[in-house]
Parts: structure tokens; C-alpha cells; sequence
């Protein structure tokens, strides 16, 4: 399966990977960052039930400094 | 509510040094530099997470009580703007969004139509909206009507330094918008923020100067001092100024005969 991950093309090997798994297999704190799944926000609680599927774009966005 | 606050959205705003949170060396110096300043609203930016990043989470560092302002910095398109403002309310950041639309990668001048669409959009989505604009005052006055906080015309580029460059055109905005008119970009001493305070600016955004200065800490300090004294002599009203001298010692009374 082929996704794409802030903007970067992936293989997912795994089926049925959550948005929950796909955080933590990048190491990421959750409570840190956002998912947006194919231009839609996806609500933190929700991240257990959404798998990822063929052609998806997910970006995963958190806050920098900035003016 | 204090004698001279700035009310935006609801909230009370006594410190109208707005101080951005972006190029400092750590996060600890940033949350020294907002107390410092006794900063009432910062600004922070919404990037992609890179894999495995640990980095804190700079929401946190930020003092209890400073309301945050996410910017949208990075969008080329009114869209892109909007998604950012969703992505960060959604992110649990708040409604406050400083539009920053920018399609010029030279100067980093904003777009203004692309930002009078995003400002529209997303006051109609319950947003508190902040453009960042190039001085115009049709464009201000658009702005104002579509319901924006406040217009946050640049003083010069961002990161410039360079001062208020744009003086002339932020006075005509300040003179016939009801809205308040925050210079964002471009201040790069006390003395400037000062400057934009005594025409009648409604508060300053600062952010390269205090996070590139030696020592922030009191950098911030006297961009705050800066802001106050430029207020306390808008409110004051700025005396005349004349081109010949008019003798401030009493000008009879002189130890000379006949007089």
C-alpha cells in the first residue's frame, strides 16, 4: 500500500495500520501533534478506529516557534 | 479591566507588546523573554513533525495567561491559510489566527487578496482573525468590514530590523480605521516601537529584534518600556512642533538696566 506522508511517498507493509500505530511507530507524543487525513482533520479520539488505505495523504503537523 | 486595556475577542490586553516566539536558541530563553516582557500575546507557527522528533512542546513554555495567536505562516493561497487556522484550532490552539499569506519569497510581502479571502472565510468560521498586510487602506478598511480583530499592517520586511518604513500609509490607516492597527514586522529598536505607539498604533508585534538581540531578556524589557512611553504621549497628545524657537525661561525680568 502507498501513502503519502508529509508530502513524502511511503510503502505501509502493514494492513489495517491505525493512525494511533502509525504515531506511535514514528516515535511521536501524541498529545503533540495534529493528523489531517486527506485534507479532513481527524479528532485525536478517533485515531484508534481510522486505518490507513491505498492512496491516502496524511499530514502530521505540531507548533514551532514563530512571529 | 485596567484604565487603558485593549480589549480583542474578549480578552483584556494590558501589555501591547505582542512578541513572536520564532528564532530563539531554546524555549526556556523564549518563556524568560515573554515574562520579561510581561507579553499578554505571543505568536507561534503549525510546521510538519519530522519522524522520531522529541522536541518539546513549545505550547508549554508559553506563560499561563499569554494568549497564543497562531500565524499561518508558510501559505502561498487564501486555502492554505484556512487549513492551518483548522489544523491549529483543531490541535486544541485556540481561535486566535494571524493570516500571513505570502507568496513573495524575497521580501516575504504578504498578499493582500489572497489574505482579504482567508480573513473573510475564516471570521464567517468563528475565528478571532489578525492580517498581516502590506499598508493599503482600501484593503484595511475590507478588512475592518469583514469583521478582523485588528490590521497588522508591516513596518518593513520581516526579520528586517529596518524600522517603520511604511509611516505614512499606517498614520492614513490609524486615522480612518476604526479597527485597531497592530505594526507587525520589520521594528528592530525601542525606539521604533515607541514611534508607532505615539501615532496611535494599537500595540506592536516584535519578534526578530528581542529573539537575535545579545541579550533578549532585556531587549524585550525595553521594547516594553518603549511601547508604554509611546502610548502614555498618544494618549497625552503629542505637542506641536514649530520651526523657530519660543523661549521656555520667562523672557522679561533680566539683570540689565531698562528692563
Amino acid at each position: 500500500m502507498k501513502v503519502r506522508i508529509n508530502g513524502v511517498d511511503e510503502r505501509i507493509s502493514e494492513a489495517n495500520l491505525t493512525l494511533e500505530q502509525l504515531i506511535a511507530d514514528r516515535g511521536l507524543s501524541p498529545k503533540k501533534v495534529v493528523i489531517e487525513l486527506n485534507l479532513s482533520i481527524v479528532p485525536r479520539k478517533q485515531w484508534p478506529q481510522v486505518t490507513l488505505q491505498d492512496s491516502d495523504s496524511i499530514e502530521i503537523v505540531s507548533f514551532v516557534g514563530g512571529g | 479591566m485596567k484604565e487603558d486595556s485593549l480589549e480583542i475577542g474578549g480578552v483584556e490586553i494590558n501589555c501591547r507588546l505582542f512578541v513572536g516566539t520564532g528564532k530563539f536558541s531554546s524555549h526556556a530563553l523564549m518563556r524568560e523573554v515573554l515574562l520579561a516582557a510581561k507579553a499578554d500575546v505571543t505568536t507561534v507557527a503549525l510546521r510538519r513533525v519530522d519522524n522520531g522528533a522529541k522536541a518539546d512542546n513549545i505550547l508549554d513554555y508559553i506563560p499561563s495567561g499569554c494568549k497564543v495567536m497562531i500565524n499561518t505562516s508558510g501559505a502561498r493561497t487564501a486555502d492554505e491559510a484556512v487549513r492551518i487556522a483548522r489544523l491549529a484550532r483543531a490541535a486544541g490552539a485556540g481561535n486566535w489566527i494571524k493570516i500571513e499569506v505570502i507568496a513573495d519569497n524575497r521580501y516575504l510581502l504578504p498578499d493582500n487578496l489572497e489574505t482579504l479571502k482567508a480573513t473573510e472565510t475564516l471570521v464567517q468560521e468563528g475565528f478571532v482573525v489578525f492580517p498581516y498586510m502590506s499598508p493599503d487602506l482600501t484593503v484595511a478598511r475590507r478588512l475592518a468590514e469583514c469583521g478582523a480583530a485588528a490590521v497588522m499592517p508591516l513596518g518593513a520586511p520581516i526579520g528586517s530590523n529596518r524600522g517603520l518604513k511604511t509611516k505614512e500609509l499606517v498614520a492614513i490607516m490609524i486615522k480612518e480605521i476604526k479597527a485597531p492597527i497592530i505594526v507587525d514586522a520589520g521594528l528592530g529598536k525601542p525606539s521604533e516601537a515607541c514611534e508607532c505607539m505615539e501615532m496611535g498604533c494599537a500595540a506592536v508585534l516584535v519578534n526578530t529584534a528581542i529573539a537575535v538581540s545579545r541579550n533578549p531578556i532585556d531587549y524585550a524589557r525595553a521594547f516594553s518600556q518603549a511601547v508604554q512611553a509611546g502610548r502614555l504621549a498618544y494618549l497625552s497628545g503629542l505637542v506641536e512642533s514649530v520651526d523657530e524657537a519660543r523661549a521656555s525661561s520667562p523672557l522679561t525680568g533680566f539683570l540689565r538696566d531698562g528692563d
